[in-house]
Protein backbone atom coordinates (compact mmCIF):
# COMPACT_ATOMS: atom_id res chain seq x y z
CA UNK A 1 0.00 0.00 0.00
CA UNK A 2 3.07 2.26 -0.03
CA UNK A 3 2.02 3.83 -3.27
CA UNK A 4 -1.49 5.12 -2.25
CA UNK A 5 -2.42 8.34 -0.67
CA UNK A 6 -2.13 8.55 3.29
CA UNK A 7 -5.74 9.03 4.44
CA UNK A 8 -7.35 9.50 8.08
CA UNK A 9 -8.54 6.44 9.20
CA UNK A 10 -6.35 3.93 6.88
CA UNK A 11 -6.19 1.59 9.16
CA UNK A 12 -10.31 1.13 8.61
CA UNK A 13 -10.34 1.22 5.37
CA UNK A 14 -8.10 -1.44 5.01
CA UNK A 15 -10.52 -3.55 7.16
CA UNK A 16 -13.16 -2.16 5.29
CA UNK A 17 -11.68 -3.86 2.51
CA UNK A 18 -11.10 -6.71 4.24
CA UNK A 19 -14.57 -7.34 4.19
CA UNK A 20 -15.12 -6.72 0.86
CA UNK A 21 -13.32 -9.04 -0.17
CA UNK A 22 -14.68 -11.35 1.65
CA UNK A 23 -17.86 -10.69 -0.04
CA UNK A 24 -16.33 -11.67 -3.66
CA UNK A 25 -17.66 -14.30 -5.20
CA UNK A 26 -14.12 -16.11 -6.82
CA UNK A 27 -14.47 -15.95 -10.73
CA UNK A 28 -16.99 -12.87 -10.76
CA UNK A 29 -15.91 -9.48 -12.09
CA UNK A 30 -18.09 -6.79 -10.63
CA UNK A 31 -18.91 -3.71 -11.84
CA UNK A 32 -20.44 -0.40 -9.69
CA UNK A 33 -20.51 3.24 -11.38
CA UNK A 34 -20.11 6.12 -9.08
CA UNK A 35 -22.68 8.72 -10.64
CA UNK A 36 -21.18 12.01 -8.66
CA UNK A 37 -18.31 13.44 -10.43
CA UNK A 38 -17.16 14.08 -6.49
CA UNK A 39 -17.16 10.48 -6.06
CA UNK A 40 -14.66 10.11 -9.04
CA UNK A 41 -12.52 13.32 -7.53
CA UNK A 42 -12.50 10.61 -4.15
CA UNK A 43 -11.33 7.70 -6.01
CA UNK A 44 -8.61 9.01 -7.69
CA UNK A 45 -7.22 11.71 -5.28
CA UNK A 46 -6.74 8.41 -2.56
CA UNK A 47 -6.15 5.97 -5.15
CA UNK A 48 -9.30 4.01 -3.55
CA UNK A 49 -9.41 1.35 -6.67
CA UNK A 50 -5.57 -0.24 -5.08
CA UNK A 51 -7.61 -1.04 -1.90
CA UNK A 52 -10.31 -3.22 -3.46
CA UNK A 53 -10.02 -6.60 -5.28
CA UNK A 54 -9.27 -6.62 -8.41
CA UNK A 55 -12.38 -8.16 -9.39
CA UNK A 56 -14.43 -4.97 -8.79
CA UNK A 57 -13.98 -1.75 -10.93
CA UNK A 58 -15.53 1.37 -10.42
CA UNK A 59 -16.37 3.16 -13.43
CA UNK A 60 -17.69 6.67 -13.67
CA UNK A 61 -20.65 8.30 -14.31
CA UNK A 62 -22.47 11.28 -16.50
CA UNK A 63 -22.89 13.18 -12.64
CA UNK A 64 -20.58 16.23 -13.27
CA UNK A 65 -22.87 18.80 -15.06
CA UNK A 66 -20.41 20.89 -16.13
CA UNK A 67 -18.45 17.58 -18.23
CA UNK A 68 -22.57 17.52 -19.89
CA UNK A 69 -23.04 20.86 -21.33
CA UNK A 70 -23.31 20.92 -25.14
CA UNK A 71 -21.21 22.81 -27.28
CA UNK A 72 -24.50 24.16 -28.71
CA UNK A 73 -25.75 25.09 -25.50
CA UNK A 74 -21.92 26.94 -24.51
CA UNK A 75 -22.28 28.76 -27.90
CA UNK A 76 -25.62 29.74 -27.82
CA UNK A 77 -24.58 31.48 -23.96
CA UNK A 78 -21.61 33.33 -25.74
CA UNK A 79 -24.45 34.49 -28.53
CA UNK A 80 -26.50 36.14 -25.60
CA UNK A 81 -23.36 37.87 -23.73
CA UNK A 82 -22.71 39.14 -27.15
CA UNK A 83 -25.84 41.24 -27.28
CA UNK A 84 -25.73 44.52 -26.76
CA UNK A 85 -25.72 45.71 -22.89
CA UNK A 86 -25.59 42.57 -21.30
CA UNK A 87 -23.57 41.02 -18.50
CA UNK A 88 -22.93 37.45 -18.59
CA UNK A 89 -22.22 35.89 -15.07
CA UNK A 90 -21.70 32.70 -14.19
CA UNK A 91 -19.86 29.81 -11.65
CA UNK A 92 -15.92 29.92 -12.36
CA UNK A 93 -16.30 26.33 -13.42
CA UNK A 94 -18.23 26.93 -16.66
CA UNK A 95 -15.50 29.61 -18.14
CA UNK A 96 -13.41 26.63 -19.98
CA UNK A 97 -16.02 24.86 -21.38
CA UNK A 98 -15.27 24.74 -24.45
CA UNK A 99 -17.81 25.66 -27.53
CA UNK A 100 -17.67 25.41 -30.87
CA UNK A 101 -15.84 29.06 -30.89
CA UNK A 102 -14.15 28.91 -27.35
CA UNK A 103 -15.30 29.08 -23.94
CA UNK A 104 -16.26 31.97 -21.90
CA UNK A 105 -12.82 32.79 -21.37
CA UNK A 106 -12.11 33.59 -24.93
CA UNK A 107 -15.56 35.63 -25.34
CA UNK A 108 -14.07 37.61 -22.88
CA UNK A 109 -11.25 38.20 -24.65
CA UNK A 110 -12.92 39.15 -27.55
CA UNK A 111 -14.77 41.58 -25.81
CA UNK A 112 -17.78 40.19 -24.08
CA UNK A 113 -18.92 40.88 -20.61
CA UNK A 114 -18.64 37.80 -18.62
CA UNK A 115 -18.44 37.44 -14.94
CA UNK A 116 -17.82 34.52 -12.29
CA UNK A 117 -20.33 34.77 -9.74
CA UNK A 118 -20.42 32.09 -6.57
CA UNK A 119 -23.79 31.90 -6.48
CA UNK A 120 -26.79 33.75 -8.30
CA UNK A 121 -27.90 35.99 -5.72
CA UNK A 122 -24.44 37.75 -6.73
CA UNK A 123 -25.76 37.74 -10.26
CA UNK A 124 -29.05 39.22 -8.62
CA UNK A 125 -27.12 41.79 -6.96
CA UNK A 126 -25.18 43.17 -10.32
CA UNK A 127 -28.58 43.32 -12.12
CA UNK A 128 -29.82 45.81 -9.54
CA UNK A 129 -26.43 47.60 -9.51
CA UNK A 130 -26.50 47.49 -13.08
CA UNK A 131 -30.17 48.97 -14.05
CA UNK A 132 -29.40 50.11 -17.67
CA UNK A 133 -27.48 46.25 -18.62
CA UNK A 134 -29.24 43.26 -19.13
CA UNK A 135 -28.11 40.53 -16.79
CA UNK A 136 -27.77 36.64 -17.20
CA UNK A 137 -27.14 34.28 -15.14
CA UNK A 138 -25.65 30.76 -16.94
CA UNK A 139 -27.63 28.16 -14.62
CA UNK A 140 -26.10 25.02 -14.53
CA UNK A 141 -26.10 21.92 -12.71
CA UNK A 142 -28.46 19.08 -11.33
CA UNK A 143 -30.90 18.93 -8.94
CA UNK A 144 -28.45 20.20 -6.05
CA UNK A 145 -28.09 24.13 -8.10
CA UNK A 146 -31.05 24.42 -9.82
CA UNK A 147 -33.16 25.16 -6.11
CA UNK A 148 -30.98 28.42 -6.00
CA UNK A 149 -31.74 29.29 -9.63
CA UNK A 150 -35.47 28.98 -8.79
CA UNK A 151 -35.26 30.71 -5.52
CA UNK A 152 -33.33 33.52 -7.11
CA UNK A 153 -35.88 33.92 -10.22
CA UNK A 154 -38.74 34.14 -6.77
CA UNK A 155 -36.81 36.71 -5.47
CA UNK A 156 -36.26 38.75 -8.30
CA UNK A 157 -40.08 39.13 -9.14
CA UNK A 158 -40.61 39.84 -5.27
CA UNK A 159 -38.21 42.61 -5.58
CA UNK A 160 -39.27 43.80 -8.35
CA UNK A 161 -35.75 43.53 -10.68
CA UNK A 162 -36.54 43.31 -14.03
CA UNK A 163 -33.49 43.07 -15.82
CA UNK A 164 -32.32 40.06 -14.80
CA UNK A 165 -32.58 36.42 -16.44
CA UNK A 166 -31.59 32.98 -16.17
CA UNK A 167 -30.10 30.79 -19.56
CA UNK A 168 -31.94 27.43 -17.83
CA UNK A 169 -29.23 24.70 -18.35
CA UNK A 170 -30.34 22.42 -15.40
CA UNK A 171 -30.39 18.88 -16.03
CA UNK A 172 -31.75 15.93 -13.40
CA UNK A 173 -30.09 13.12 -12.54
CA UNK A 174 -32.70 10.25 -12.87
CA UNK A 175 -33.41 10.41 -16.77
CA UNK A 176 -29.53 9.93 -17.40
CA UNK A 177 -28.90 7.18 -14.81
CA UNK A 178 -32.19 5.76 -17.06
CA UNK A 179 -30.22 6.06 -20.06
CA UNK A 180 -27.02 4.31 -18.94
CA UNK A 181 -29.23 1.19 -17.61
CA UNK A 182 -31.01 1.02 -21.09
CA UNK A 183 -27.76 1.26 -22.75
CA UNK A 184 -26.63 -2.13 -24.09
CA UNK A 185 -22.87 -0.97 -23.95
CA UNK A 186 -22.60 -1.69 -19.98
CA UNK A 187 -23.20 -4.26 -17.25
CA UNK A 188 -23.49 -2.95 -14.80
CA UNK A 189 -23.94 -4.40 -11.05
CA UNK A 190 -24.99 -1.63 -9.10
CA UNK A 191 -24.88 2.43 -8.31
CA UNK A 192 -23.10 4.54 -5.72
CA UNK A 193 -25.77 6.79 -5.72
CA UNK A 194 -24.67 10.60 -5.61
CA UNK A 195 -24.50 12.28 -2.03
CA UNK A 196 -25.34 16.01 -2.55
CA UNK A 197 -28.64 15.71 -5.34
CA UNK A 198 -30.13 13.46 -2.74
CA UNK A 199 -30.22 15.92 -0.01
CA UNK A 200 -32.57 17.69 -2.24
CA UNK A 201 -34.21 14.86 -4.36
CA UNK A 202 -34.38 11.93 -1.41
CA UNK A 203 -33.53 8.02 -1.82
CA UNK A 204 -37.40 7.16 -3.08
CA UNK A 205 -36.74 8.38 -6.91
CA UNK A 206 -34.22 5.53 -7.36
CA UNK A 207 -35.96 2.85 -6.45
CA UNK A 208 -37.39 1.87 -9.72
CA UNK A 209 -33.24 1.06 -10.19
CA UNK A 210 -33.73 -1.61 -7.77
CA UNK A 211 -37.39 -2.49 -8.83
CA UNK A 212 -37.37 -2.69 -12.36
CA UNK A 213 -33.42 -2.79 -13.19
CA UNK A 214 -32.63 -5.15 -10.03
CA UNK A 215 -29.64 -3.02 -9.29
CA UNK A 216 -28.96 -2.00 -6.01
CA UNK A 217 -28.02 1.88 -5.21
CA UNK A 218 -26.57 3.03 -2.29
CA UNK A 219 -26.58 7.07 -2.07
CA UNK A 220 -23.04 7.58 -0.83
CA UNK A 221 -20.76 10.24 1.32
CA UNK A 222 -17.86 12.04 0.26
CA UNK A 223 -15.08 10.63 2.29
CA UNK A 224 -12.81 7.60 1.50
CA UNK A 225 -14.76 5.41 3.92
CA UNK A 226 -18.00 6.42 2.95
CA UNK A 227 -17.09 5.08 -0.64
CA UNK A 228 -15.94 2.02 1.22
CA UNK A 229 -18.72 1.43 3.23
CA UNK A 230 -21.22 2.15 0.54
CA UNK A 231 -19.00 -0.35 -1.56
CA UNK A 232 -19.31 -3.11 1.37
CA UNK A 233 -22.95 -2.14 1.13
CA UNK A 234 -23.54 -2.80 -2.66
CA UNK A 235 -21.83 -6.18 -2.14
CA UNK A 236 -23.57 -7.78 0.86
CA UNK A 237 -26.84 -7.02 -0.85
CA UNK A 238 -25.30 -8.80 -4.25
CA UNK A 239 -24.34 -11.33 -1.89
CA UNK A 240 -27.64 -11.54 -0.28
CA UNK A 241 -29.95 -11.52 -3.51
CA UNK A 242 -31.29 -7.92 -2.44
CA UNK A 243 -31.40 -5.38 -4.54
CA UNK A 244 -32.65 -2.64 -2.45
CA UNK A 245 -32.10 1.55 -2.61
CA UNK A 246 -30.20 2.10 0.85
CA UNK A 247 -28.51 5.41 2.58
CA UNK A 248 -24.95 5.31 3.58
CA UNK A 249 -25.11 8.93 3.94
CA UNK A 250 -28.02 9.49 5.97
CA UNK A 251 -26.03 11.94 8.37
CA UNK A 252 -26.67 14.50 5.86
CA UNK A 253 -29.46 12.67 3.55
CA UNK A 254 -32.76 13.00 4.03
CA UNK A 255 -34.84 9.75 2.70
CA UNK A 256 -37.52 12.25 1.42
CA UNK A 257 -35.23 14.78 0.50
CA UNK A 258 -35.44 18.76 0.45
CA UNK A 259 -39.30 18.63 -0.04
CA UNK A 260 -39.26 22.99 0.08
CA UNK A 261 -36.31 22.71 -2.37
CA UNK A 262 -38.75 20.47 -4.57
CA UNK A 263 -41.60 22.66 -4.55
CA UNK A 264 -39.37 25.65 -5.68
CA UNK A 265 -38.09 24.05 -8.22
CA UNK A 266 -41.32 23.27 -9.08
CA UNK A 267 -42.94 25.98 -8.79
CA UNK A 268 -40.13 28.06 -11.57
CA UNK A 269 -39.32 25.60 -13.69
CA UNK A 270 -40.88 22.12 -15.73
CA UNK A 271 -39.02 19.36 -17.09
CA UNK A 272 -38.14 20.03 -20.99
CA UNK A 273 -39.39 17.42 -23.70
CA UNK A 274 -36.16 16.66 -24.53
CA UNK A 275 -32.53 18.34 -23.90
CA UNK A 276 -28.92 17.16 -25.29
CA UNK A 277 -26.03 16.09 -22.75
CA UNK A 278 -22.90 16.24 -24.36
CA UNK A 279 -21.33 12.97 -24.92
CA UNK A 280 -24.76 11.20 -24.34
CA UNK A 281 -26.94 12.77 -27.39
CA UNK A 282 -30.60 13.33 -26.52
CA UNK A 283 -32.59 12.04 -23.80
CA UNK A 284 -36.02 12.61 -23.29
CA UNK A 285 -37.54 14.62 -20.07
CA UNK A 286 -33.70 15.43 -18.61
CA UNK A 287 -33.62 18.98 -17.92
CA UNK A 288 -35.19 21.59 -16.93
CA UNK A 289 -36.58 25.11 -18.28
CA UNK A 290 -38.47 28.41 -16.89
CA UNK A 291 -41.89 27.83 -16.82
CA UNK A 292 -44.20 30.34 -18.67
CA UNK A 293 -45.46 32.45 -15.99
CA UNK A 294 -41.72 33.39 -15.77
CA UNK A 295 -41.00 34.26 -19.10
CA UNK A 296 -39.48 37.36 -18.36
CA UNK A 297 -37.16 36.04 -16.32
CA UNK A 298 -35.92 33.27 -19.04
CA UNK A 299 -32.86 34.72 -21.12
CA UNK A 300 -34.03 31.81 -23.68
CA UNK A 301 -37.85 33.38 -23.87
CA UNK A 302 -35.53 37.16 -23.67
CA UNK A 303 -32.94 36.57 -26.49
CA UNK A 304 -33.94 34.43 -29.68
CA UNK A 305 -30.69 31.89 -29.23
CA UNK A 306 -29.67 30.20 -32.64
CA UNK A 307 -29.81 27.32 -30.69
CA UNK A 308 -27.93 25.20 -33.45
CA UNK A 309 -26.37 22.01 -32.58
CA UNK A 310 -23.14 21.46 -32.82
CA UNK A 311 -21.09 17.74 -32.94
CA UNK A 312 -18.94 17.04 -30.42
CA UNK A 313 -15.46 17.02 -31.44
CA UNK A 314 -14.01 13.71 -33.46
CA UNK A 315 -11.01 13.15 -31.13
CA UNK A 316 -13.59 13.31 -28.25
CA UNK A 317 -14.42 10.08 -26.62
CA UNK A 318 -16.27 12.30 -23.46
CA UNK A 319 -19.65 10.25 -24.34
CA UNK A 320 -17.75 6.80 -23.62
CA UNK A 321 -16.07 8.23 -20.59
CA UNK A 322 -19.43 9.65 -19.48
CA UNK A 323 -21.19 6.13 -19.69
CA UNK A 324 -18.53 4.55 -18.05
CA UNK A 325 -17.88 2.32 -21.26
CA UNK A 326 -14.47 4.09 -21.31
CA UNK A 327 -11.36 5.04 -18.60
CA UNK A 328 -10.16 8.63 -19.45
CA UNK A 329 -6.70 7.32 -20.42
CA UNK A 330 -8.18 5.04 -22.35
CA UNK A 331 -9.18 8.08 -25.12
CA UNK A 332 -6.86 8.40 -27.52
CA UNK A 333 -6.27 12.04 -26.82
CA UNK A 334 -6.02 12.38 -23.01
CA UNK A 335 -3.17 13.83 -21.44
CA UNK A 336 -1.89 14.66 -25.42
CA UNK A 337 -3.88 17.09 -27.36
CA UNK A 338 -6.35 16.81 -24.69
CA UNK A 339 -5.08 18.37 -20.62
CA UNK A 340 -6.86 20.60 -17.95
CA UNK A 341 -4.82 23.74 -19.91
CA UNK A 342 -6.12 23.09 -23.21
CA UNK A 343 -9.28 20.71 -22.65
CA UNK A 344 -10.79 18.95 -25.95
CA UNK A 345 -13.39 17.68 -24.32
CA UNK A 346 -15.33 19.03 -21.41
CA UNK A 347 -14.42 15.63 -18.72
CA UNK A 348 -10.96 17.85 -18.56
CA UNK A 349 -12.18 20.77 -17.22
CA UNK A 350 -14.08 20.46 -14.43
CA UNK A 351 -11.84 19.05 -11.27
CA UNK A 352 -15.06 16.64 -10.81
CA UNK A 353 -14.88 15.66 -14.38
CA UNK A 354 -13.17 11.99 -14.45
CA UNK A 355 -10.59 12.96 -16.93
CA UNK A 356 -9.79 15.84 -15.29
CA UNK A 357 -9.66 13.86 -11.81
CA UNK A 358 -7.48 11.05 -13.33
CA UNK A 359 -4.60 13.68 -15.19
CA UNK A 360 -4.21 15.12 -11.53
CA UNK A 361 -4.44 12.34 -9.51
CA UNK A 362 -3.98 9.12 -11.30
CA UNK A 363 -0.41 8.41 -10.25
CA UNK A 364 -2.35 5.95 -7.89
CA UNK A 365 -4.29 3.91 -9.88
CA UNK A 366 -3.86 0.64 -9.90
CA UNK A 367 -2.48 -0.12 -13.57
CA UNK A 368 0.25 2.54 -12.73
CA UNK A 369 0.98 0.71 -9.15
CA UNK A 370 1.40 -2.28 -11.38
CA UNK A 371 3.64 -0.88 -13.70
CA UNK A 372 5.89 0.69 -10.92
CA UNK A 373 6.25 -2.77 -8.46
CA UNK A 374 7.00 -4.70 -12.30
CA UNK A 375 9.88 -2.18 -12.72
CA UNK B 1 -19.56 24.83 -7.58
CA UNK B 2 -20.39 20.80 -7.06
CA UNK B 3 -18.91 21.18 -3.15
CA UNK B 4 -21.02 21.32 -0.32
CA UNK B 5 -19.09 23.35 2.00
CA UNK B 6 -20.46 23.26 5.81
CA UNK B 7 -21.47 26.33 7.38
CA UNK B 8 -21.80 27.69 11.15
CA UNK B 9 -24.73 30.23 11.45
CA UNK B 10 -23.22 32.93 13.65
CA UNK B 11 -25.91 35.57 13.47
CA UNK B 12 -30.06 36.19 11.97
CA UNK B 13 -31.18 39.21 10.10
CA UNK B 14 -34.31 40.99 11.52
CA UNK B 15 -34.87 42.66 8.52
CA UNK B 16 -34.13 39.66 6.14
CA UNK B 17 -35.99 36.05 7.66
CA UNK B 18 -34.55 34.04 4.69
CA UNK B 19 -30.97 35.25 4.81
CA UNK B 20 -27.78 34.48 7.72
CA UNK B 21 -24.56 34.99 8.67
CA UNK B 22 -22.74 32.00 8.32
CA UNK B 23 -18.65 31.57 9.00
CA UNK B 24 -17.16 28.84 6.99
CA UNK B 25 -13.48 28.52 7.59
CA UNK B 26 -12.79 31.53 9.10
CA UNK B 27 -14.69 33.53 6.42
CA UNK B 28 -17.73 34.95 7.26
CA UNK B 29 -20.74 35.81 4.74
CA UNK B 30 -24.52 35.89 4.44
CA UNK B 31 -25.87 32.82 2.96
CA UNK B 32 -29.77 32.00 1.69
CA UNK B 33 -31.30 29.80 4.35
CA UNK B 34 -34.64 29.90 2.98
CA UNK B 35 -34.53 25.99 1.83
CA UNK B 36 -34.46 25.45 4.89
CA UNK B 37 -37.33 27.31 6.17
CA UNK B 38 -38.93 24.08 8.14
CA UNK B 39 -35.85 23.48 10.59
CA UNK B 40 -35.97 26.16 13.07
CA UNK B 41 -32.42 27.08 12.63
CA UNK B 42 -29.99 28.82 15.40
CA UNK B 43 -26.55 30.53 15.97
CA UNK B 44 -24.52 27.37 16.11
CA UNK B 45 -26.10 24.88 13.92
CA UNK B 46 -24.32 23.40 11.03
CA UNK B 47 -25.89 23.71 7.10
CA UNK B 48 -24.40 22.80 4.22
CA UNK B 49 -23.97 25.29 2.02
CA UNK B 50 -24.36 25.26 -2.66
CA UNK B 51 -23.63 27.99 -4.06
CA UNK B 52 -24.83 30.74 -1.32
CA UNK B 53 -28.12 28.23 -0.34
CA UNK B 54 -28.19 26.16 2.40
CA UNK B 55 -29.67 22.63 1.63
CA UNK B 56 -29.61 20.31 4.56
CA UNK B 57 -28.42 20.72 8.08
CA UNK B 58 -26.20 18.90 9.37
CA UNK B 59 -24.50 17.82 13.26
CA UNK B 60 -21.22 18.78 14.28
CA UNK B 61 -19.04 16.09 14.04
CA UNK B 62 -20.50 15.83 10.36
CA UNK B 63 -19.52 19.27 9.42
CA UNK B 64 -16.16 18.49 11.40
CA UNK B 65 -15.35 15.80 9.39
CA UNK B 66 -16.25 17.55 6.09
CA UNK B 67 -14.20 19.94 6.73
CA UNK B 68 -10.90 17.89 7.41
CA UNK B 69 -12.07 16.26 3.87
CA UNK B 70 -12.38 19.36 1.81
CA UNK B 71 -8.99 20.51 3.30
CA UNK B 72 -7.84 17.78 2.07
CA UNK B 73 -8.59 18.01 -1.19
CA UNK B 74 -6.86 21.34 -1.60
CA UNK B 75 -7.33 23.82 -4.69
CA UNK B 76 -10.86 22.86 -5.17
CA UNK B 77 -11.72 23.74 -1.90
CA UNK B 78 -9.61 27.02 -2.24
CA UNK B 79 -11.03 28.58 -5.07
CA UNK B 80 -14.77 27.54 -3.41
CA UNK B 81 -13.84 29.96 -0.58
CA UNK B 82 -12.13 32.42 -2.71
CA UNK B 83 -15.29 32.76 -4.73
CA UNK B 84 -17.75 32.81 -1.53
CA UNK B 85 -15.36 35.52 0.27
CA UNK B 86 -16.25 37.25 -3.11
CA UNK B 87 -19.91 36.91 -2.44
CA UNK B 88 -21.94 39.72 -1.22
CA UNK B 89 -25.22 38.26 -1.26
CA UNK B 90 -28.25 40.31 0.19
S1 LIG C 1 -9.40 12.95 -22.67
FE1 LIG C 1 -10.46 14.82 -23.32
S2 LIG C 1 -11.50 14.29 -25.21
FE2 LIG C 1 -10.90 12.35 -24.24
S3 LIG C 1 -12.70 11.76 -23.08
FE3 LIG C 1 -11.40 12.93 -21.70
S4 LIG C 1 -12.12 15.06 -21.85
FE4 LIG C 1 -13.00 13.91 -23.60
Amino acid sequence: MRFVDEFRDAEKAQALAAQIAALCEPGRQYKFMEVCGGHTHTIYKHGLEDYLPESITLVHGPGCPVCVIPMGRVDDAIFIAQQPDVIMTSFGDMMRVPGSNGAFFDATARGADIRMVYSPLDSLKIAKQNPDKRVVFMAIGFETTAPSSAMTVLRAKAVGIENFSIFCNHVTIIPAIKAILDSPDLRLDGFIGPGHVSTVIGCRPYEFIARDYGKPLVCAGFEPLDLLQSIYMLMLQLQEGRSEVENQYSRVVPWDGNLKALEVINEVMELRPYFEWRGLGFISHSALRVREEYASFDAERQFLVPGVRVADPKACQCGEVLKGVLKPWECKVFGTACTPETPIGTCMVSPEGACAAYYNFGRFTRERVKEATRS
Amino acid sequence: MCLGIPGEIVEFMDDRPDLAKVDVSGVKRAINIGLLEDEKLEPGDWVLIHVGFALSKIDEEEAKAALDFLEGIGQAYADELAALADSKIE
